[in-house]
């Protein structure tokens, strides 16, 4: 590569960068501050990019950045208000939940006001031409954004530093405690965190249109992008995301620039597993100050009479179903049974595990590929595939366990969900083997499971039959194992547990079963593609957990089945079903926290 | 039993918090390390346990050099231990908290279909019989009062049938008729099996009252050690500690 060459991409990464700094130092100051992590930040880059589009025409682009901006700090301040100021105490996956419903109904409301189609920015008037840069060309605007993200940068360091909402937000995100002794007003200094980020975020989104259309699925990627440059950076440190962002924008760039574009998609998560495997707190950020005690009111995860009595009718009534259901209701049937799997094995690692993972879908999508490419390349009986469907899960789960086995929290659920796009941008993009983009079709076992009566009923007793184990393994010496291990860690030690151990050996079972899960829903649907490994499905499963109910066995089924059937009905019945979705979850965590398991089980004291 | 502890040094970044500290204790003994806040005791507590890797020094148990093991091989040679702020498994009852601790002890944890609720049941009441607790085994155990979360700490060390217990202000947020009570037991206990019990704590009728010797740390460094009766007279401890005590 040339000098002027390697100077274009160094510049084509910077303005790469400073997109990537308006997005993530919204979310890593709304996190220093509120301990929140915001699911919805990219929510608030796609309105911002909607609305700008929207704007620019009407009042001019240039003016349609600030005013987007501002629009977006009155949107953030009035979640902070009406959501997330009632779930201030609540526990930090509740509070990550609601979050997500904010995903949820952002979504359809830009899908409702402003159609499914892509919608494309103008060209910034006075900006609109490029400089040459040796045989290449820069787009001026590039440039502007260049000289954008240092000095929103700079400002916003001098704000921090000079004024006295600056200092409070750093004393804030320094000790929390402290703030609260020294008086500080809480609740408005929240609210102004929320303000400032989502206003970044706008800002972010806006100033991002003439570069790339206003398009739905946005917002998933922006939070991902957003989660790895906070994550790397080092949670709550703004010159750390700023640090953060040009590694990513340069490395970015030049993955391009050197032809190894199918690395782009994943190379962002790679930078950020290496850095969590390394540095568990990011590149600037700092240790937290004290171990936060995990506080589960579980009630020991032991079914009581009434729940049992639950189960086993629902049991009895699944096991009946063949006998009159529809094909249809088979179809749902099985694809509740499976996704119960999914969600208990989730909940294994979350609950008694008290381990938070936002890329289990690895696991469940790891084991689809692994039955489906057995079946369909290697010609495999469905059963044999389906039997190396948990065997691949475990073996992956296995290396992320150790990846992960020093960290802990939020740093965890990032590095799983590093990992788990990793797994996404494999399958996206090796062709050959697990068809890209399109998936894998075609994949119907042959034989007795052929009927789809008899794979509803094969599905239940495996899916059934792990349920069980689960929750028997929960109540056996290494449930307690487990559970003791995230209760005190110290004290687990000093009574001769290998907490390690014992969280790794959880975290690869949690995966095994996941895998089966996976392949079970391959063979009940005939077909796999990424979305079988996406973030969506790992919240999925975050949501059903959380949903039914994380204190109660019992909880992740009845989650998973809710959802499910919540999906089905709503996604053929009413147009916008996600923000029906969003709308039912957000209802669930204000008003019934312990999940709908909570009606019926026990209630802890 | 032999705990001998030798020049250990440990420092937190630039500052220093052991500063060579060595002594010994045996089996019987009941020694108090006694010491003003930060004089570095919990840290000493913590490199003799395995929650902390020393900088430098040795910790030898019956002249096997043990320095850097992990708190669970330490638990396994004998050695039990309880927490200045008491850690206790706080989702799970009291009886569970200690059959969890004889599974663990007894290397049956690695079950994945045994009932843990079933095990051990008649030992883990014994145990809980010896600590006073009996009467609260089915309570959950993070509703317990402080004093008898202490006690129930205790319980989880005894679980492993320790040749040495480490006991890091064991009576630190009691009334003083609790604190004579626990460290009665404690004595009862210690005495029954032989185990040796080392113990830091600022009450000075408990420490007065119970050790057999005191170890005196004060930043880092230890300045007297002997007879309850030989450190109070001595005018270094007077000066650091006792005076402004
Ligand atoms: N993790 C740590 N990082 C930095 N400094 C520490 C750490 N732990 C302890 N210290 C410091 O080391 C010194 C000794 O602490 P240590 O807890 O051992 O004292 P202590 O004698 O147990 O005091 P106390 O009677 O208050 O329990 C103190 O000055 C403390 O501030
Ligand atoms: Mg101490």
């Amino acid at each position: 590569m040339s000098a002027s060459a390697v100077l274009l991409q160094f510049l084509n990464g910077l303005a790469g960068a400073s997109s990537l700094f308006l997005l993530a130092s919204g979310l890593s100051l709304i996190f220093g501050v509120t301990r929140v992590v915001n699911f919805a930040h990219g929510s608030l880059y796609m309105l911002g990019m909607y609305l700008a589009v929207f704007l620019a025409p009407r009042i001019g682009f240039w003016p349609a950045l600030p005013v987007t901006a501002l629009a977006l700090a009155f949107v953030g301040a009035a979640a902070e208000l009406v959501v997330l100021r009632r779930l201030r105490h609540a526990p930090e996956l509740l509070q990550l939940l609601a979050t997500f419903a904010l995903v949820l109904l952002a979504r359809d409301f830009a899908l409702w006001t402003w159609g499914p189609e892509d919608m494309l920015g103008p060209r910034p008037p006075g900006l609109s031409g490029a400089f040459e840069v040796g045989n290449g060309r820069f787009p001026e605007y590039d440039a502007f954004l260049c000289l954008l993200g240092p000095s929103v940068f700079v400002a916003l360091t001098l704000v921090l530093r000079r004024t006295r909402w600056g200092v409070l937000v750093r004393a804030a995100t320094e000790d929390r405690e402290m703030t609260g002794a020294l008086g500080v007003n809480e609740r408005w200094l929240f609210t102004g965190v929320f303000a400032v980020g989502a206003a970044l975020a706008g800002l972010g989104g806006a100033t991002a249109i003439p570069r790339e259309p206003a398009s739905l699925g946005v917002d998933l990627a922006a939070i991902a992008d957003a989660f790895v440059v906070v994550v790397v950076g080092g949670l709550g440190s703004i010159p750390g995301a700023f640090l953060a962002a040009l590694v990513v924008g340069e490395v970015k760039a030049f993955c391009i620039a050197l032809g190894l574009e199918r690395l782009v998609l994943g190379v962002e998560f790679i930078v950020m597993a290496i850095v969590l495997v390394g540095r568990p707190w990011g590149l600037l950020g700092r240790p937290p100050a004290r171990a936060v005690p995990r506080r589960m009111d579980d009630a020991g995860f032991a079914l009581d009479g009434r729940e049992r009595l639950l189960a086993s009718v629902a049991a009895a009534l699944l096991l009946l179903a063949p006998l009159v259901a529809s094909e249809y209701s088979m179809v749902l049937l099985t694809e509740i049974a499976v996704l119960a799997l999914f969600a208990a094995s989730l909940h294994l690692l979350l609950g008694p595990g008290g381990m938070v993972s936002f890329g289990h879908a690895a696991y469940f999508g790891i084991g689809a590929y692994a039955a489906g490419i057995l079946l369909l390349k290697e010609g495999w009986p469905a059963w044999a595939a389906l039997a190396a469907a948990p065997a691949a899960s475990f073996a992956a789960a296995m290396i992320a366990g150790a990846l992960c086995a020093r960290l802990s929290d939020v740093y965890l659920a990032m590095l799983t969900l590093a990992l788990a796009q990793i797994a996404w941008s494999i399958a996206y993009q090796w062709d050959s083997l697990t068809g890209g983009s399109n998936g894998l079709i075609g994949l119907w076992p042959k034989g007795a499971l052929a009927d789809v009566h008899a794979y509803y009923s094969a599905a239940l007793a495996l899916a059934g039959g792990a349920i069980l184990f689960i929750w028997r393994a929960v109540g056996s010496p290494f449930g307690f194992a487990l559970r003791a291990s995230r209760d005190s860690q110290a004290r687990a030690e000093t009574v001769g547990i290998d907490v390690r151990a014992t969280q790794w050996i959880a975290f690869s079972a949690a995966g095994l079963f996941a895998g089966l899960a996976g392949g079970l829903y391959a063979f009940s649907k005939g077909s796999i593609s990424p979305e079988s490994l996406d973030v969506t499905r790992s919240v999925d499963g975050l949501v059903m957990v959380l949903l039914g109910g994380v204190q109660s066995l019992l909880g992740p089924p009845v989650g998973a089945a809710l959802l499910t059937w919540l999906q089905d009905m709503l996604a053929r019945e009413v147009p916008y079903w996600r923000a029906a979705i969003g709308a039912t979850v957000l209802a669930l965590v204000l008003l019934l926290p312990q999940g709908v398991a909570g009606l019926v089980g026990r209630r802890p004291q | 039993m032999k705990l001998e502890v030798r020049e250990l040094r440990k420092s937190y970044g630039a500052f220093a918090a052991l500063r060579g500290v060595s002594f010994e204790v045996r089996s019987g003994e009941r020694v108090a390390m006694i010491g003003p806040n930060g004089a570095g005791k919990s840290t000493c507590f913590n490199v003799v346990n395995g929650q902390l890797r020393p900088d430098a020094g040795t910790v030898r148990l019956d002249d096997i050099d043990v320095s850097g093991r992990a708190p669970r091989h330490l638990a396994r040679l004998g050695i039990g231990r309880t927490f200045q702020t008491a850690e206790t498994f706080a989702s799970m009852s009291v009886r569970e908290n200690v059959q969890l601790a004889l599974l663990s002890h007894r290397g049956r944890c690695g079950s994945l279909v045994a009932n843990a609720r079933c095990a051990f049941v008649a030992e883990a009441q014994a145990l809980l019989e010896r600590v006073g607790l009996a009467a609260q085994a089915d309570r959950a155990s993070a509703s317990l009062a402080y004093a008898d979360l202490k006690r129930l700490e205790l319980a989880l060390a005894l679980a492993g049938e320790p040749k040495l217990l480490l006991m890091d202000e064991p009576t630190a947020g009691m009334a003083p008729q609790e604190r004579s009570e626990l460290m009665r037991l404690v004595v009862e206990l210690a005495e029954r099996d032989s185990t040796a019990v080392l113990f830091t704590e600022h009450d000075m009728d408990v420490v007065f009252g119970f050790a057999t010797r005191v170890l005196v740390l004060h930043a880092g460094a230890l300045i007297a050690s002997g007879t309850p009766e030989a450190v109070r007279a001595d005018p270094r401890v007077r000066e650091v500690y006792l005076g402004s005590a």
